[in-house]
């Protein structure tokens, strides 16, 4: 099952692409938790420099809406020089099954 | 299940590849604002696109931040409004009060501002076999109503292959696009952009300037424009040069399947926050003047040196039906134009084409008659005479009177300039060289007026 994500209701899809340093994963995961969303599962891979975490959060329980949950993020990564994008889950359904 | 290569392609296709949706279109019927008096079919007109469209936009947007998808534009199409103008009293040009069908395009135009859209379209008349009461004065107003507003659009369908072809209206939309230019010379002849003549138009198409709303459709709906040519092209520039032609069609079956899927979920979306019936997904790969999101360099990726190189048609024709195949199964209406669009001044590539010589308006017509819609965002010299862009007309409409399909055409005379020179609209609508027009006179074919008859085609009953 590595690299696949198990099928629940309500996800956001975060991914977090740019080089790699210290505690990327961690400022991700705290900006989750101070809005209300549960991380499920997370994949992450190093090639050479290069740094990408793919997270699945459940936002049923979110505190804040999902465009404000995506701006959040999106700072993040423009402050870490990282490229982070939110995405509901349905996207991904919709454009690669059938 | 998802899988981290999926969501990775996801995501290079939006950020790398300029994957969007092209608009959202809300279309509203204006039949039941019809009104004797002018100034109170103007006031329903306006109060009910303002009601019915209020969150378009702010819809769009949101859904557009959820999903992490761009949708470029939110627009409007509208019944068209002769058929709403003809039914005011007072009407007809020798009347000392006559009211003239601009009053629409200006309550249009501030209902388009009041809403935020970024195009309105439906100042449109269908007069494939002939003129009824209001069709006349709203084509006669069409330059003043596109030069006097900033984001009405306007189109008229002359032919049809059930009806024929009107020349008489083939005849006044020549004189129409010429006015919309000299109306508008002064900034870059814009208005002939903002209309389009049709044979055979769809009454469901979200793409502007040739949309509007179908006497056929529902009250409201909801219509969704996909794009794409640059995952297209991405995603065939990863073949080897000694793929043979049946890998390109099912590559570009895949990838067109992916978009048109991510086009139907957000259709769904849309119709379901906007409390709106869903209409139709259109397949159509809409190019934009951003490097890289273009049709011309999918037919060279297939192969060509350039496009318009003889061969372009052929890629052409299979990139068109490819397309429709990919795109039919992944969604559940599919519907509007549906298919490669090629405006020149809107299509890098293209663009390119037209500068070095390797494409004219002759191989453009024969590409017209194996794609979606027609000789589009065509800039000509501004001495071609009127009877020459009826000539035009003319014959693109019958490509799509025999051949069963939607063609359009929407030239733009560049005034005041000749071939080689340039324009520039700026946007989406891009700009390009002035293109060389075949100057032989078409006068006496088109003065003649009249119908050309339907073809063979039409008797299917």
């Amino acid at each position: 099952m590595r690299g696949q994500w198990l099928n629940f209701d309500m996800k956001a899809v975060i991914t977090v692409l740019g080089k790699d340093a210290v505690g990327i994963l961690a400022k991700v995961s705290t900006v989750c938790a101070e809005n209300g969303a549960n991380v499920i599962e997370v994949t992450q891979s190093i090639m050479q420099d290069l740094f990408a975490m793919i997270m699945m959060v459940d936002t049923e329980k979110c505190t804040v809406s999902f465009a404000e949950l995506s701006d959040s993020l999106v700072a993040l990564g423009e402050k870490e020089g990282l490229k982070i994008h939110v995405m509901h889950e349905d996207i991904f359904n919709s454009m690669h099954r059938i | 299940m998802l899988n981290t290569r999926d969501i990775l392609e996801t995501i290079n296709m939006i950020d790398n590849e300029d994957l969007d949706v092209r608009t959202i279109t809300m279309g509203i019927s204006l039949i039941d604002c019809i009104d004797p008096d002018i100034k109170r079919a103007t006031d329903k007109v306006y109060d009910k696109i303002c009601r019915y469209a209020e969150n378009l936009v702010k819809t769009g947007e949101d859904i557009s931040k959820e999903y992490g998808i761009p949708i470029v534009n939110k627009r409007i199409s509208v019944t068209p409004i002769a058929m709403i103008a003809g039914a005011c009293q007072t009407h007809g040009l020798n009347d000392a009060s006559y009211n003239s069908p601009i009053k629409f395009a200006k309550t249009l135009d501030k209902a388009a501002k009041e809403v935020g859209v970024n195009f309105i379209g439906g100042y449109s008349a269908l007069v494939q076999k002939g003129f009824s009461s209001g069709d006349k004065e709203l084509i006669l107003s069409i330059p003043e109503a596109l030069a006097t507003t900033d984001f009405v659009c306007s189109s008229v369908n002359v032919g049809s292959t059930k009806a024929g072809i009107n020349m008489d209206a083939v005849k006044m939309m020549g004189k129409a696009i010429k006015d919309a230019a000299v109306l508008t010379k002064d900034r870059e002849c814009i208005g002939a952009a903002k209309l389009v003549v049709f044979c055979n138009a769809p009454e469901d198409n979200p793409f502007m300037a040739g949309a509007f709303h179908g006497v056929g459709e529902p009250d409201r709906v909801i219509n969704v424009g996909v794009s794409g040519p640059g995952v297209v092209r991405a995603a065939l520039s990863k073949l080897s040069d000694t793929d043979d032609i049946s890998k390109v069609a099912e590559l570009i079956k895949r990838t067109a399947f992916k978009i048109t899927r991510m086009g139907q979920l957000v259709a769904q979306e849309a119709s379901k926050r906007l409390d709106t019936p869903f209409g139709i997904v259109d397949l159509s790969l809409a190019p934009t003047p951003a490097v890289g999101d273009s049709v011309a360099y999918i037919l060279e990726e297939m192969g060509l040196e350039q496009c318009g190189a003889h061969g372009t048609t052929a890629t052409l024709a299979l990139l068109n039906d490819a397309v429709k195949k990919g795109g039919v199964m992944a969604s559940s209406h599919v519907g509007g134009l549906s298919g490669a669009f090629i405006p020149v001044s809107e299509d890098a590539g293209m663009i390119a084409a037209a500068r070095s010589g390797a494409l004219s308006l002759t191989k453009l017509e024969a590409m017209t008659s194996v794609c979606s819609v027609g000789l589009d965002m065509i800039i000509v010299p501004g001495d071609v005479s009127n009877e020459i862009l009826s000539g035009i007309i003319a014959d693109e409409a019958a490509i799509g009177m025999v051949n069963s399909k939607t063609t359009a055409v929407r030239l733009i005379p560049a005034i005041g300039k000749k071939a080689g020179e340039e324009l520039n609209f700026g946007g989406l609508l891009g700009g390009g060289p002035i293109m060389e027009v075949n100057k032989k006179s078409p006068a006496k074919f088109i003065n003649r007026g009249g119908r050309i008859p339907a073809p063979m085609q039409s008797l299917k009953n």
